[in-house]
């Protein structure tokens, strides 16, 4: 057993509304420079629908991911090593701009510098690639909302094998939104594709990151990642991806994705699993058993072996109670209600989904009868199979079951909750028919309903023993010799000098600096307590000017020789 | 004005070669990439990069076999002169032409395609033009001279490859390289400017060649902090006494 701890997410699909705020705020914080225009580290997408870029998922074309080869190894689907190089020079399988959008801009100009005319300036859109006008043809959203329209959705690739059903039954269309982000994957192939070897998974935390100086600009990552979430930064030529916002969550604040989510549908926390077992896991025989395989390898934070193990991995104990704490784990391993994103990738993400019920919700609303009742909801799930096909196209390989296990969970929950909040008595035989307790019932509702912050978001700091190498001076030793740590050593008091033993940012010894030589107090030169001295920040040694108020006799003498501390009968 | 060109010149863009990428690695690691411009464009790519690149690839391991290895080893093997120069024409002939040919593809492609020309600095410019004047001359000493004999015969094996191993035994003779045809003259000089351009240009991603990708494994793992005071990433932060507020007192 190795164990490892991975920082994951899980987001709650019916929660999303499609504000496309988390898309925003992200390419605020990541994506607003030159060569990045294209590049959405978090994207959401309509269902059905072409996806970001167009049929991304369609692995027959884009070659992303590993397969399983007759032997039972497992192989990048685009190739081997060797094919890899051999392909270096022109990438078969990258997709190209037109794939993801020409980014533009318009002239505004023509609309600032207009003369007064008869009819309005028009401000005509430019590629920001060659600088020459052009069509805006496509975007990153074009398709947003139009699920159900006949030209783009029956493109969609998970749609394949159900399309003529779809065609027959399009009065029942169904709709909702995906929200994407890197699936930061126990087995990522686009570090495996990476023939420079400058994608690696951080050994704490599990993120994926690109090293921007050993990035070579090969192309390969891109290709291998079957969720197309490695971008290429044409200005810089080098593969930008998304980062899990790594600075925040070191420092225990959850991702601006998740941070500004309107809806509140993400959650935040740590998983530990057996880095022993992921390579044997992902590379199961059948696909549709990707998704119990991947549960295999997540390990109980509560078995008491497993915390022993952990300990003797390096694992902090901190992380160990956030994974007990762990919403994602709950969500995941507890009520199994959260699916992996296309587990037939076999990349093994990371960012797990609970599929959505209100296509389901809304079909019976529409037909007038109750939609929160349990048994027209469970009727409804059986009935409707084509929504209930394409989740499992997305989440489990094409597993009918196991997405129907999870929407009569969150069906019952519905109607449970429903009795509870008209003041009724909880229906323990509600839970029961999905296989829950009462208790486990509330809890989950609890957890995705009306869960707060600290709840959602369970993220362990950078640990406080690393965090000499955050500080400017990256060092544990002493600057000077041991011999002159005398006060000439520190002259700004305790931990100011270069002898100081604790690693201090320049902040606190230019603060110091600042606030024991400066003639004004914090009040200002010209308050009536002007040249006092804080005595929050004297250490005791010497007395420093304005330690006492002015006063003729001593100002006096004070200018005749050095004081001492104890000397005060002078006042 | 022999010894200049022959041995003051060559010696200076070899410093310039070797010092100009330690300077490059150390202080543009970031820059340090093929900048590849597939994104835009990929129709002619596809068939101008691997042309172009594996061609090359063939040129050089040709005028490794042709300016390293003496006269006196392949004699020794029994290849006699007429079959050398067989074998010679016979690799060189067709990888310097799909070279040539890629690259002619390759510029058509940058100056035609819109965002790959505004996507071209004024260093590709510079570099494309000598090294675009090495190959034309390249394929041209090899047809021209090996092929057709115009103006002569000329074994390079005599002059220039002796005079080459020279330079990097520190014994280079000038009146070798001055004996050479003007081609063969012409051919050496700019590629020598091309290897003094080389670490300031793309050209760099040459030696990133990712060979170690056949041998390490799938997954690459990396600590946060793998050694003490590192940051993300493979730079090192600089140390507190490197920082000029601290030394301020």
């Amino acid at each position: 057993m190795r164990v490892m701890a991975q920082l994951s997410m899980v987001m709650n699909l019916d929660k999303c509304i499609g504000c496309h705020t988390c898309s925003v705020t992200c390419k605020q914080a990541w994506t607003n420079r030159a060569g990045t225009e294209y590049v959405w580290f978090n994207n959401v997408e309509t269902r059905p629908g072409l996806g970001y870029p167009r049929t991304w998922q369609d692995q027959d074309r884009w070659r992303g991911g590993w397969k399983r080869s007759s032997g039972g190894r497992l192989t990048l689907r685009s190739g081997n090593r060797l094919w890899k190089l051999a392909n270096i020079f022109s990438n078969p399988k990258l997709p190209s701009i037109q794939d993801y959008y020409e980014p533009w801009t318009y002239d505004y100009e023509t609309l600032l510098d207009s003369p007064v005319t008869k009819n309005y300036p028009v401000a005509r859109p430019y590629s920001l690639l060659s600088g020459k006008p052009m069509n805006v043809e496509w975007s990153g959203n074009w398709d947003d909302d139009l699920a159900g329209g006949r030209e783009h959705a029956v493109k969609d690739p998970m749609l394949k094998g159900i399309e003529d059903k779809v065609k027959f039954e399009f009065e029942q269309t169904f709709m909702f939104y995906l929200p994407r982000i890197c699936e930061h994957c126990l087995n990522p192939a686009c570090a495996a594709s990476c023939p420079s070897g400058a994608i690696y998974k951080r050994t704490e935390d599990g993120i994926v990151l690109v090293d921007q100086d050993r990035c070579r600009g090969w192309r390969m990552c891109i290709s291998g990642c079957p969720y197309k979430k490695v971008y290429f930064n044409h200005k810089t030529g080098k593969a930008e991806k998304c980062t899990f916002c790594y600075p925040r969550v070191e420092v225990g604040i959850p991702t601006v994705c998740a941070e500004t989510c309107v809806g509140r549908l993400r959650y935040i926390g740590v998983m530990l699993y057996d880095a022993d077992r992921v390579l044997e896991a992902a590379s199961v025989e059948n696909d549709q058993d990707l998704y119990e395989a991947q549960l295999g390898c997540f390990l109980d934070p509560f078995d008491p072996q497993v915390q022993r193990a952990a300990e003797s991995a390096g694992i902090p104990g901190d992380w160990i109670t956030a994974a007990q704490r762990s919403p994602v784990r709950r969500l995941i391993t507890d009520y199994r209600v959260a699916l992996p994103l296309h587990p037939e990738f076999r990349t093994m993400p990371m960012v797990w989904y609970i599929p959505p019920l209100s296509p389901v919700v809304d079909v019976i609303k529409d037909t007038g009868y109750d939609a929160e009742d349990r048994h027209n909801l469970f009727a409804a799930i059986d009935a409707l199979r084509i929504p209930v096909e394409y989740l499992a196209n997305l989440f489990t390989a094409g597993d009918v079951a196991t997405v129907e296990r999870v929407l009569r969970k969150m069906a019952a929950m519905r109607s449970f909750m429903r009795d509870v909040n008209l003041g009724g008595d909880p229906d323990e035989e509600i839970a029961a028919s999905v296989g829950m307790s009462a208790e486990d019932m509330y809890e989950m509702f609890r957890l995705l309903a009306i869960a707060k912050y600290d709840e959602r978001y369970v993220i362990p700091t950078a640990h406080a023993e690393q965090a000499h190498g955050l500080e400017e001076l990256a060092t544990e030793c002493a600057v000077s010799g041991y011999d002159d740590l005398g006060s000439s050593a520190a002259p700004f008091g305790e931990g100011s000098g270069p002898g100081a033993l604790t690693p201090v940012a320049v902040e606190n010894f230019r603060m110091l600096q600042a606030r024991q030589t400066s003639d004004g107090g914090a009040a200002g030169r010209d308050s009536p307590r002007s040249g006092r001295v804080n005595l929050l920040n004297w250490d005791g040694r010497g007395v420093p000017d304005g330690l006492f108020p002015p006063d003729g006799r001593v100002a006096k003498e004070r200018s005749g020789r050095a004081y001492r501390g104890h000397e005060k009968d002078s006042r | 004005m022999a010894l200049f060109l022959w041995v003051i010149v060559p010696y200076v863009c070899l410093a310039i070669f070797v010092a100009g990428h330690i300077w490059r690695y150390r202080y543009d690691k970031f820059g340090w990439t093929t900048r590849s411009s597939q994104l835009y464009e990929n129709n002619l790519l596809r068939w101008g990069s691997p042309m172009f690149h594996f061609g090359m690839l063939g040129v050089i391991a040709g005028h490794i076999i042709g300016l390293v290895i003496p006269k006196v080893w392949t004699d020794a093997l029994g290849i006699s002169e007429h079959g050398y120069h067989v074998i010679a024409l016979a690799g060189g002939i067709p990888a310097g032409l799909i070279a040539l040919a890629g690259m002619v593809i390759l510029i058509y492609r940058r100056r035609v395609t819109g965002p790959v020309f505004s996507a071209t600095t004024r260093m590709d410019k510079v570099m494309y033009v000598f090294l675009g004047v090495t190959i034309v001359l390249g394929v041209w000493n090899t047809l021209a001279s090996g092929l057709f004999h115009l103006g002569g015969e000329y074994n390079y094996r005599d002059g220039v490859s002796i005079w080459f191993r020279g330079v990097w035994t520190f014994r280079p003779n000038p009146s070798l390289m001055a004996d050479a045809p003007w081609s063969f003259q012409v051919h050496a000089l700019v590629a020598m400017v091309l290897f003094a351009l080389w670490p300031f240009t793309r050209l760099v991603h040459v030696f990133s060649a990712p060979l170690g990708y056949l041998t390490r494994p799938y997954i690459v793992y990396r600590s946060r902090d793998e050694r003490s005071g590192r940051g993300t990433g493979s730079r090192a932060p600089g140390r507190g006494w490197d920082k000029p507020t601290l030394q301020k007192k």
